[in-house]
């Protein structure tokens, strides 16, 4: 469950269309059907959908960039489409596209910036912390992909804001960069700012997200917790138990019937390459090791996954291939 | 400005970086700071440098060493240099200024700074800014060059003839944010550029009308072009106000201005 405090944002039934387009004889095209979501201080909510699903029309309608056709939005209490720059300086935009001038020089841009705010976050700790002197003195269209993302977050952090919107945060981002840029995030959502981002990418969700709203065709079709997710049943009725999946290099052909429970399924992708999966528990680990003892099977590689949130997503959103 | 409760520069010194949530720079701060951002930003980009200072200085030499303007009661550099000046308009805030939007555009420029304090309505305002402090430099070359070749403007003619150069940016700015704003940067680069050149060579902007072919003569004086250039020599060349020229102005800027803030797509 979500926290009572007042949510940082929260959308109800937003819907919007976008058009006419010629490709639809001069009809709108509704690419957000009814999305719900809130988000908390101190807390990273996250939309996870594929391409295409509405996630980034959903934010943009809450910066206040797209003009929603129905629902309600409130950003710290306010109407996003409405409120002036006084809203616009607790919130903080990191758009998919970076939207930083290509001839611009990193530190010059992030002054320039930092001087729209009161008091903004001290540029100097911003370029220490994402490591952006390294490339200070390098123009915007010279930079690398993880570069410009580094100083499009920089940029949206320009003036401390209480609020964090991020569009595809991880996008063009290398191991280092995105270990870099997700401790910071981490670390924001802990001094108590509200952090929105949309990804594609499971993993992103996975390991930042307190929250997930998965997204899908416009519509809300599944949220919780990272954990409550990856709990969602597998099949009805097997309640809300941990999914694993247990994998193991044997020898081939082997027959695990009355082994393990029915409700486990197990598969030989390759031959003595199998795969356990379901709500496993110590009891099932504990007969199986018994009967390869008896057995003298040893397994020669043996190892236990949790269940992904992409296999939950692919359960909820269906397996065909959009 | 709503102030945030809990918020206290005391903050910053505890964690090295401040708690989260603030106030915005106030509105006219930020307005000068996008101008001066925008001005500098133009002043480094050497196609616009030619296209606003190289350019009109070759035209007012072309002007003054050729014939084309003999026989129209003033010298040659008297009647060049006004129309030199309403080049120079046209060349920032039409061309310069609606090529750099329609990239800013492109890139998302405008949607990030949108998101920020200063706002669209700061994001234009900056822009005004920047055509007019470039317009004012480019007014300063083309003077300082333009007296010891022997012009000689009718003191009377500064005052008005410095609004119209005003009247003129805003509504070449207006046209340029219209073009910027409803079609790719590539056909804005095209766009503009071509019309600084039709509307340059026939638009009655240099070149008076009485010099134009018959064709064009009745039309240049309801162009933008035709009416600033007409107002600025009436303006330098006798210190009188033209004013079916301003009313000209006045309804393109009106128009131009209408239709970019209906038209003008953010993304």
């Amino acid at each position: 469950m979500r926290s009572p405090e007042s949510p940082v944002l929260s959308i109800n039934g937003l819907v919007k269309d976008v058009g006419p387009l010629p490709t639809l004889d001069g009809k709108m095209l509704r690419v957000v059907s009814g999305i719900s979501l809130v988000a908390e201080r101190g807390q990273i909510t996250a939309l996870l959908g594929a391409n295409g699903a509405g996630k980034t029309t959903t934010i943009e309608c809450a910066q206040g960039l797209q003009k929603r056709t129905a629902g309600s939005i409130s950003l710290l209490g306010q109407d996003p489409d409405t409120a002036g720059a006084g809203l616009r300086a607790r919130v903080g935009v990191m758009l998919q596209d970076g939207g930083l001038p290509p001839s611009a020089r990193p530190v010059p841009l992030l002054e320039h910036i930092a001087g729209m705010y009161q008091d903004p976050w001290p540029v100097a700790d911003l370029i220490r912390r994402l490591g952006i002197d390294s490339f200070s003195r390098t123009s915007v269209r010279r930079l690398s992909g993880g570069q410009k993302q580094r100083l499009a977050l920089a940029a949206a952090l320009a003036g401390n804001p209480e609020v964090l919107f991020l569009d595809e945060p991880s996008a063009g981002l290398d191991p280092q960069s995105r270990q870099l840029v997700f401790e910071l995030i981490a670390e924001l959502r802990d001094r108590g700012m509200g952090i929105i981002l949309t990804t594609h990418l499971m993993d992103d969700a996975q390991r930042l997200a307190d929250y997930v709203y998965i997204i899908d065709a416009g519509r809300n079709v599944a949220e919780g917790t990272v954990a409550q997710l990856l709990a969602h049943e597998l099949q009805p009725g097997a309640g809300e138990q941990h999914i694993r999946t247990l994998l193991f290099d044997a020898d081939p052909g082997l027959d695990f019937t009355g082994v393990l429970p029915d409700a486990v399924d197990v598969k030989e992708a390759r031959a003595g390459s199998y795969a356990a999966t379901g709500a496993l528990t110590p009891a099932d680990l504990a007969a199986l090791t018994a009967w390869w003892a008896a057995r003298g099977i040893m397994p020669s590689s043996l190892s236990l996954e949790a269940r992904s949130l992409e296999d939950v997503f692919l359960d909820i959103s269906g397996r065909e291939i959009r | 400005m709503t102030p945030v409760p809990g918020r206290s520069s005391a903050d910053t010194t505890s964690t090295g970086t401040p708690s989260p949530g603030g106030a915005p720079a106030p509105l006219l701060r930020r307005i000068l700071l996008q101008g001066r951002y925008e001005t500098v930003t133009m002043l480094r980009n050497g196609e616009q440098l030619i296209l606003a200072v190289v350019l009109p200085l070759l035209a007012m030499v072309g002007l003054t060493v050729t014939p084309l303007l003999d026989g129209l009661g003033a010298s040659r550099i008297n009647v060049a240099v006004p129309g030199i000046l309403a080049l120079c308009a046209m060349s920032t805030a039409f061309t310069g200024q609606g090529i750099s939007t329609g990239f800013d555009r492109r890139y998302g420029v405008l949607r990030f700074l949108s998101t920020t304090p200063l706002g669209r309505t700061g994001l234009i305002a900056g822009k005004v800014l920047a055509v007019l402090a470039v317009l004012l430099l480019q007014v300063l070359v083309v003077t300082a060059v333009a007296l010891p070749l022997g012009w000689q403007p009718d003191p009377l003619g500064w005052l008005p003839g410095l609004a119209l150069l005003v009247l003129g940016a805003a509504s070449f700015t207006a046209l340029g944010l219209l073009v910027a704003g409803t079609v790719r940067p590539e056909a804005t680069l095209a766009i503009t550029n071509l019309l600084w050149i039709l509307l340059g060579a026939l638009g009655g902007i240099v070149i008076p009308s009485e010099r134009l072919p018959a064709l064009a003569q009745a039309a240049v004086h309801f162009l933008p072009s035709g009416a600033l250039g007409q107002a600025l020599r009436d303006a330098f060349l006798h210190g009188s106000i033209n004013a079916g020229s301003v009313i000209v102005l006045l309804l393109w800027t009106a128009l131009a201005g209408g239709a970019a803030s209906r038209w003008f797509k953010w993304n």
